[in-house]
């Protein structure tokens, strides 16, 4: 008998809001999180795209100025994002042997890596700051949330790119069904708004251009899309083996029924046009849920806004759920806050709980034409969901290859 | 320039509070940066860093090791500044 997994508590700082509650409240409402950078660094490099969309709460609002200094940006975001997951959770009693952290990043501590890159050329190895590894590595924000939290379980860090978040939820499934853990911290955290990333993205033409309108900028499945937004942030859950959270009297938001990873195999950055490793990673998260098409009424799409990247998706999501796709609504909310990279899997895992537990689909903004070859039924303004047992399925897609699902079912 | 010993506690306790968060006041001449203050070897290297850019002067990393009391940092700053 597989142990089932549920969630338990919930955390997020992104460009549209610095909890959970302020979050979710302008996911249902659609609002932009992207604006014009101000950064003297984007005209001097001459940066190509001059937005992007940060965290709406400074980290240092939230942490000491002592405490935020031994942390990359990064890692401030998924202490910020873990905290308020713990305290959401409200676990006083816990065996913390038993506690695991899976806290995934895509880059890592990039903006330490850069500056202590620029403190030597400029100032010599002698101020190149002590902290400086610890900061950087990207199992930083992991090794961070485990020593706050005192999770001794393990602290793993799944790095796949922009599935990265989504993967960490995959890793906190198997750790509790597999008996090492019975509560893990999973989430995902980024914070790449840096000249370089931004240069880098924007070489690669993955970046909108639309500097004239960041906020219509993300605009998944529009025809009109030419780019994804970069975002920063983080997200966090608690996930809890049922008979765990049962026995403490926990408030349940939903079931983890199912997630999968797969790999394309196809191309080190392009998505298989035909969509193969994302219908893979779909049914396998459908089969390891035990969970029919027909249970599925609500998808959290990965839709960066790319123009490659949003139909093999669509593709993939006919493959696996048939013609019972357009019975289900999905959201694209890459369109209000940006990619956020690593984090974006849990970010969007902590929306697709929500919508599965309040029974809300969030809004897909900036849909104007929609693409006639993406016909899928997009969420444009906040829309009930089902009542009974319903299924809310979240993919996220990486450079590399990288699948992944989790299927969420409600309680 | 050369500073007095009490410009270089003050400094110093400025330093201790910008890395550790402690109040400059518990910056004492008598206090064991590890002991007393709970400052770990990482944070040790960028209070002497620091130090060093502050007053001017170079603290070798074989010093640092004798530098246990804030009132030896005191001494040795001073010293390397005559």
């Amino acid at each position: 008998m597989t142990r089932k997994v549920v969630i338990t508590g919930l955390g997020a700082t992104t460009p549209i809001g610095g909890d959970v509650p302020t979050m979710w409240n302008n996911a249902l409402k659609g609002v932009s999180g992207a604006r014009t950078l101000e950064d003297d660094w984007v005209a001097k490099y001459e940066l190509p795209v001059h937005f992007a969309a940060r965290c709406s709460t400074p980290a240092l609002d939230v942490l000491s100025r002592v405490e935020a200094k031994r942390m990359d940006p990064s890692t401030q975001f998924g202490v910020i994002a873990a905290r308020e997951a713990w305290a959401d959770a409200g676990i006083t009693d816990i065996d913390q042997d038993r506690l695991a952290v899976a806290f995934a990043t895509g880059i890592g501590g990039v903006w330490t890596l850069l500056e202590a890159w620029d403190t030597l050329k400029e100032k010599g190895p002698r101020r190149v700051l002590p902290m400086t590894v610890p900061m950087l590595m990207p199992n930083g924000v992991a090794a961070a949330v485990s020593l706050d939290l005192g999770a001794r379980a393990g602290a793993h860090t799944p790095v796949s790119a922009c599935a990265s978040g989504t993967e960490a939820m995959h890793l906190g499934l198997d750790l509790i069904r597999s008996g090492k853990a019975d509560v893990v911290m999973c989430g995902g955290a980024e914070a790449a708004i840096h000249p370089m990333p931004l240069a880098a993205f924007a070489s690669m033409q993955a970046l909108s251009r639309r500097n004239d309108e960041p906020e219509r900028a993300s605009r998944p499945y529009d025809t009109a899309r030419d780019g994804f937004v970069m975002g920063e942030g983080a997200g966090a859950l608690v996930l809890e083996a049922e008979e765990h959270a049962l026995a403490r009297g926990a408030r349940i938001y939903g079931e983890l029924a199912g997630t999968s990873v797969t790999a394309d195999a196809y191309h080190i950055t392009a998505p298989d046009p035909e969509g193969l490793g994302a219908t893979r990673a779909l049914k396998a998260a459908m089969f390891d849920g035990r969970i029919q098409a027909e249970d599925v009424v609500h998808v959290n799409a990965h839709a960066t806004s790319t123009p490659v990247g949003d139909k093999p998706e669509y593709i993939a999501l006919r493959a696996a759920l048939g013609k019972h796709v357009d019975n289900v609504a999905v959201s694209a909310t890459k369109s209000q806050m940006g990619h956020l990279l690593g984090a974006s899997g849990a970010v969007e895992a902590v929306l697709t709980v929500l919508a599965v537990h309040d029974r809300k689909a969030p809004v897909t903004i900036n849909l104007e034409n929609q693409d006639p070859e993406i016909p899928l039924d997009v969420v444009t303004s906040a829309r009930d969901l089902p009542a009974g047992n319903i299924v809310a399925l979240s993919n996220s897609f990486g450079f590399g290859g990288h699948n992944a699902v989790i299927a969420v079912r409600s309680v | 320039m050369a500073s007095s010993n009490e410009e270089i506690l003050a400094g110093l306790a400025e330093i201790v509070n910008e890395e550790t968060g402690l109040a400059t006041e518990a910056v004492e001449l008598d206090k064991s940066f590890t002991e007393d203050l709970d400052i770990d070897s990482i944070s040790m290297m960028t209070i002497v860093v620091n130090a060093e850019e502050k007053f001017g002067v170079r603290i070798p990393d074989e010093e640092v090791k004798n530098l246990k009391t804030v009132g030896d940092a005191v001494s040795f700053i001073a010293g390397a500044q005559a």
